[in-house]
């Protein structure tokens, strides 16, 4: 028999043998405790270096608060040369181009959902459901790249201008401009990177949906759509909004992409098809060349700003998503 | 017999009529709407996909892939390699603790812990890269190595960590309770009977943290962006070039030259995120496979 088994042993064992069991069992208990301790520093580590993240930012913030004040967030001149900043600019577009990407993105997404979870069948939806997870996986660099040499000039000559004959009467659709640069088509961009993240989550909260109460309504004579609409949707809708919050997260911090395509306007203007900015993009644009200390602050402010919507909008989805269902709702 | 009377029809009773006929024709639309929609996300990728394989395969070449800049990525290939390893020495260990100690130890502190690392998960890169310039940048005055590799780290924890909780919780509990009868002692039977059939899980959740942060580009403009990449530089302490921030930085300077650089630059980076997605997906039905009963 192996001697592994610290079990207690018979009363005829010697002492010799006594003093190793101690010896194991002391060097066990230290050995749980080690391995509490480690794994409690890790998880430490992780939260501290959240509560941490928004100390510091918020602390190397001071001077554009004490500054600008809250109506920092109302203000909108941004000239860097004569220490005058304000986010209105900023903030009009981060929350303008994320609403229309959550707007396009989120019926198309929950669509896919339905589609990957109760029409496609499973040889298909083994194949797509990794495909449409694989968008995802695209770095926004290079969407953002695809976006601006390829994307926006077909944009401006040919949705834009449709846009603007059809619905020209809707002031958020004016004249396109020159180059493809525009608030649309960020918007078009982060659609395109919202999409997969709530499709997954909504696929897997249809999925979840319980198979009797569907074919219950399937036996009343419900059509499918009868059942998506009557059954599938009401029971999932926490999860589905909870899905679309994280999705618009996502879309409201997307610096690179952003950046590339939305051409750093200075401006707020009606027209989607003028150029615009947001918080996470003027940060990546302008941090590393800040002229002055102020200029950095107002950055800093401004990521402040974007961690307080950020936070707002995850907390919101996790909080609808547990009362949910907590399980269900990994996010990857 | 009169010959305007219908023949008789068995079928009669079950052909839809009236409203029947429409509430079939909406499910058709809606389900007709729902498909489309999926081909519009997989049209969205290959047009993509296409797009870079189509403008990045001629710029590549032996030269492009190894030279120094202007004309080729070779350090830049070598820096984000650095970066991500640096990143995975970091995130790697820290992630796997916090999962262990989430299913061994957890009890009331697994919730908050589960929240952090969700909302750590949804956190905007740029503020990632915004928080370790004021940690690590500005006190030392210079951008380097380290501080991208912990900012990319910051963002693969999450992902490290619920993936293998994940796989930690599909370890049976009979094989924890068998430990647990023969009398090992907690911390040996995490060792050495969780964690190693938990492996390939572990294996899976790392592969999609490397791929994710292979791509990430906002922190690395922030905090390893000062270095063109004419030749390799390895020195944790400066900024290194990589491949990411290249794409950025000639996507902004509107040179058609410098675009075709992008597109191959862009070219190899899918290349190899697509590659390790992959990778994981066969990692990780092969270790599902395994555990289950």
């Amino acid at each position: 028999m192996s001697t592994a088994a610290s079990s207690p042993l018979p009363r005829s064992a010697g002492p010799a043998a006594r003093r190793r069991r101690d010896w194991r069992r002391s060097f066990d208990r230290f050995g749980d405790g080690a391995l509490y301790a480690i794994c409690a520093l890790a998880a430490l580590i992780a939260v501290g270096a959240l509560a941490l993240s928004a100390y510091e930012i918020v602390d190397h913030a001071r001077p554009a608060i004490a500054k600008f004040g809250l109506g920092f967030l109302f203000h909108t001149e941004w000239l860097p040369n004569f220490g005058v900043f304000g986010a209105g600019v900023l903030l009009y577009g981060t929350l303008v181009s994320s609403f229309f990407a959550l707007l396009i993105g989120a019926p198309i997404a929950i669509s896919i959902g339905l589609y990957l979870s109760l029409l496609a069948p499973k040889g298909v939806r083994g194949v797509v459901s990794p495909l449409v997870e694989m968008l995802a996986a695209i770095p926004s660099v290079i969407l953002g790249f695809w976006g601006i040499v390829l994307l926006a000039p077909f944009v401006q000559k040919h949705v834009e201008p449709f846009l603007h004959d059809h619905f020209g009467f809707i002031p958020l659709f004016g004249p396109p401009q020159t180059t493809g640069a525009s608030i649309f088509t960020a918007s078009l961009i982060l659609t395109i990177m919202l999409i997969p993240i709530v499709a997954s989550i909504s696929r897997d909260l249809f999925l979840a949906v319980p198979r009797d109460v569907q074919d219950g309504a399937s036996a009343l004579g419900a059509t499918r759509w009868e059942v998506v609409r009557g059954v599938v949707l009401p029971t999932a809708a926490p999860g589905v909004i909870a899905a679309s919050l994280l999705g618009l997260g996502r879309a409201l911090g997307e610096a690179i992409a952003v950046s590339q395509v939305i051409g750093a306007g200075e401006k707020i203007n009606t027209s989607l098809f003028e150029t615009g900015d947001t918080l996470a993009a003027r940060i990546a644009n302008q941090f590393p060349g800040a002229i002055t200390g102020m200029h950095k602050a107002s950055l800093y402010y401004c990521a402040a700003i974007l961690l307080a919507i950020g936070l707002a909008s995850n907390l919101c989805a996790q909080w609808i998503g547990r009362r949910f269902d907590y399980r269900r709702m990994a996010t990857r | 017999m009169n010959v305007d009377e219908p023949a008789f029809d068995p079928a009669a009773p079950l052909t839809p009529t009236g409203n029947l006929r429409r509430r079939r024709a909406v499910s058709r639309v809606a389900e007709s709407g729902a498909t489309f929609a999926a081909v519009l996300a997989v049209a969205m990728l290959a047009i993509v996909v296409y797009s870079v394989v189509a403008e990045g395969a001629s710029a590549l070449s032996l030269d492009f892939l190894l030279g120094g800049a202007p004309d080729g990525i070779g350090p830049a290939l070598v820096g984000t390699v650095e970066l991500v390893l640096m990143a995975t020495l970091i995130a790697l260990p820290i992630g796997v603790l916090v999962a262990i100690f989430l299913v061994e130890f957890g009890g009331r502190l697994a919730t908050p812990i589960r929240l952090a690392l969700d909302v750590m998960n949804g956190y905007p890169s740029i503020i990632v890269g915004v928080f370790i310039f004021a940690l690590i940048v500005e006190p030392m005055s210079s951008q380097s190595a380290i501080a991208a590799s912990v900012a990319l780290a910051m963002i693969m924890v999450s992902v490290v960590a619920r993936g293998t909780e994940e796989v930690l919780r599909l370890v049976p509990d009979s094989m924890r309770e068998a430990a647990d009868a023969l009398g090992v002692s907690r911390w040996r039977s995490v060792l050495t009977v969780v964690l190693p059939s938990a492996m390939g899980g572990i294996a899976t959740a790392t592969i999609l943290g490397v791929a994710r942060a292979a791509g990430e580009t906002a922190p690395l403009i922030l905090l390893s962006s000062n270095n063109p990449g004419v030749s390799v530089s390895l020195n944790p302490f400066e900024a290194v070039p990589n491949i990411p921030g290249t794409i950025y930085r000639l996507s902004e300077e509107a040179n058609p030259e410098g675009f075709t650089r992008a597109w191959g630059a862009g070219f190899v980076l899918l290349a190899l995120i697509m590659l390790a997605n992959a990778g994981a997906r066969v990692l990780l039905a092969r270790s599902r496979r395994k555990m289950a009963p």
